[in-house]
């Protein structure tokens, strides 16, 4: 809760004044540099965030007939109903691999670029550069590169490993693809900035007692990166469990990646159904705070400290 | 190019000169020496990044062709190359109208979040006070939300307001992840510098508001573009957010773009959305080449101390 008080030896009564003693305790004008962005955080994230809550309770008379629950109808309309529940499993079935995936292989490419070898700078660019496509160029990339009429089919073809076109976008594959080349290298940047954040001496202190290079992933890098590895999982988790250009452009938008930002969507912006649209929102918050959660625990459990650094 | 990260398996307690690292598979090989053939961990890792470039490049060079080519059915090739569908999409979309909207979005958010976001984030890295804790995790909420469950409510309250489809609208949403954004990233930086520089220029009589500007200003000037950089790119990137807010004088150019893509009756000429997405790539690299030879991307987590062993 509060950060640790300096304590007083005695109950005393002080003797300096009002404005000493709270600075004693960390509170000063200089506090006042806070203000700012605590008027914003209340403004413009808990004032509409409780408005919304707020805002489920209060369903449209549409949804009330339907489903009869009174104040909780949009609540139970989204457990019951299969078209919108099941949105949470095609939400996790594309952004739990995904994000899973994106971590794992940014790890061995961010140790083969930690040293320094020519090009290095231009090859981390090359790496860098797909955020700045954004999903919308990378979904009309990929409907044209990877469709039926597109290079890689043609390509495939050709060569003669396949006979028919495969069907890459306009599916579950097609979402998958987009979200690896935008999150990727967005894993890719944090896990090679953690990594360098480990002072390097460690592990020549392991090298030099003879400690082989898995025993030195296992026993020093791996603990020392799992603050950054948990952190990296978790970002790039919510950036592919919030997909939804991407999974109308260049997935399948009413079958296999139906997913929950879509739904969300479409009460808000097709069916103007705000309070359902709220629900589904807050729904969506609370599933993925689930899944943070579950990381931070699993976190919990390496080593915590330092790593040098990054503070 | 090195790895050391891999086995270099020399008899431990050899006094070891500063002599170029080996790859793995080093099992008795000269100090110095390197191995001819990588490794298969080498060859894995180079196979993976080089299947994600053939993905990149051909969506990248796709979209170039497509916008550049008059028909395309299905040949390797455009019969013929124009560039009508520049112009046609420059007129159709009204794009300086889009391109001046998210350029202002973008400045205005980048300067509000900055000075929003540095004093916080100094507070946050320096000072203990009450309440430290739940403070700094209201401001990491909206960096680990999904965007469409804040952004839902946000929205709704914004056209309760009357805000709906304004530009005032579209720069509050953008200011929602950029804060947290420029705190995150500023931290790290306040926290390397040394606190012992203030505290001199404290004892010789500079008051707060002399600290920040003679003091800690030009030292954080590399944080500052950092984080600029990152909310730019964020800002002109967002869609989600800005989508839900956006009309029809106020869109973007993602949302503009993904309108186009998804307009009612099939969408545009697909040709027109991929010059569209071609000005959009260019804008942003252009931004982000620039950025980064002030930046580098790795500096933003952590300063690198670059490897001893280099």
């Amino acid at each position: 809760m509060s950060a640790p008080a300096v304590r007083r030896p005695r109950a005393e009564k002080s003797t300096a004044s009002r404005r000493h003693r709270l600075a004693e305790r960390g509170i000063d004008t200089s506090l006042l540099m806070l203000v700012p962005a605590l008027v914003f955080a209340v403004a413009l994230f808990i004032y509409p965030f409780t408005y919304g809550i707020g805002l489920t309770f209060q369903p449209s008379l549409a949804m009330q007939e339907q489903w009869g629950a009174g104040i909780w109808s949009n609540y139970v309309a989204f457990f019951k109903d299969p078209f919108i529940f099941d949105s949470i499993y095609l939400t996790m079935r594309l952004a739990l691999p995904v994000a899973l995936f994106n971590v794992l292989a940014s790890i061995p490419v961010a140790f083969k670029l930690r040293h320094k070898f020519r090009g290095k700078k231009t090859l981390t660019i090359l790496l860098v550069l797909p955020i700045t496509l954004g999903t919308v160029l990378t979904a009309q990339g990929l409907l044209i590169f990877a469709g039926r009429q597109g290079w890689l089919n043609r390509f495939l073809v050709q060569i003669g490993l396949i006979d028919q076109p495969l069907t890459l976008v306009n599916n579950y594959w097609g979402v998958v693809f987009s979200l690896v080349i935008s999150g990727f290298p967005f894993a890719f940047l944090l896990i090679s900035s953690y990594l360098s954040g480990i002072d390097p001496s460690i592990e020549a202190a392991a090298k030099t007692m003879g400690a082989g290079w898995f025993q030195r992933f296992r026993r020093i890098i791996l603990p020392l990166l799992a603050p950054g590895l948990a952190t990296t999982f978790i970002l790039t988790f919510v950036l592919a469990f919030s997909v939804f250009p991407s999974a109308r452009l260049v997935g399948d938008a009413m079958g296999e990646t139906r997913v929950m930002a879509l739904m969300a969507y479409r009460a808000f912006g097709e069916l103007n159904d705000y309070p359902m649209a709220s629900t589904i929102a807050i729904m969506m918050g609370l599933v993925e705070l689930v899944v943070i959660a579950l990381v931070l625990v699993w976190r919990s459990f390496m080593y915590k400290g330092s790593t040098g650094g990054k503070g | 190019m090195a790895a050391t990260d891999t086995a270099h398996t020399t008899a431990p307690g050899v006094d070891l000169p500063p002599a170029p690292p080996r790859r793995k598979g080093s099992v008795t090989r000269a100090p110095g020496e390197k191995a001819l053939v990588a490794s298969p961990s080498t060859w894995f890792v180079w196979a993976g990044v080089a299947a994600f470039f053939i993905f990149l490049i051909g969506i990248l060079v796709s979209v170039v062709v497509d916008s550049l080519g008059k028909p395309w059915f299905d040949t390797w090739l455009p019969e013929n190359f124009t560039t009508d569908w520049y112009t046609g999409a420059w007129d159709r979309f009204g794009m300086a109208q889009i391109i001046g909207v998210t350029l202002t979005v973008a400045i205005v958010v980048i300067v509000l979040s900055v000075l929003i976001g540095v004093p916080a984030a100094y507070l946050l890295a320096r000072r203990n006070f009450p309440f430290k804790r739940i403070i700094t995790l209201l401001f990491l909420l909206p960096v680990l939300m999904p965007p469409i469950t804040y952004g839902i409510p946000l929205a709704t309250v914004m056209y309760n307001f009357g805000l709906g489809r304004s530009l005032v609208a579209v720069i509050l949403v953008n200011l929602v992840p950029s804060v947290p954004f420029v705190i995150m990233t500023m931290t790290p930086f306040i926290e390397q510098i040394n606190p012992t520089i203030e505290n001199a220029a404290r004892m010789s009589g500079a008051n707060m508001r002399q600290v920040f500007t003679k003091i800690l200003g030009p030292l954080l000037v590399p944080g500052i573009l950092a984080a600029s950089v990152l909310v730019l790119v964020r800002t002109v990137g967002m869609f989600e957010l800005t989508y839900l807010v956006s009309g029809p004088q106020t869109d973007t150019l993602v949302v503009a773009i993904y309108r186009a893509m998804t307009a009612s009756g099939g969408g545009e000429a697909r040709q027109l959305v991929s010059s569209m997405a071609v000005v959009y790539t260019v804008t942003m690299m252009v931004i982000l080449i620039i950025a980064l030879r002030y930046v580098s991307p790795t500096q933003l987590v952590a300063r690198v101390k670059e490897s001893r062993e280099d």
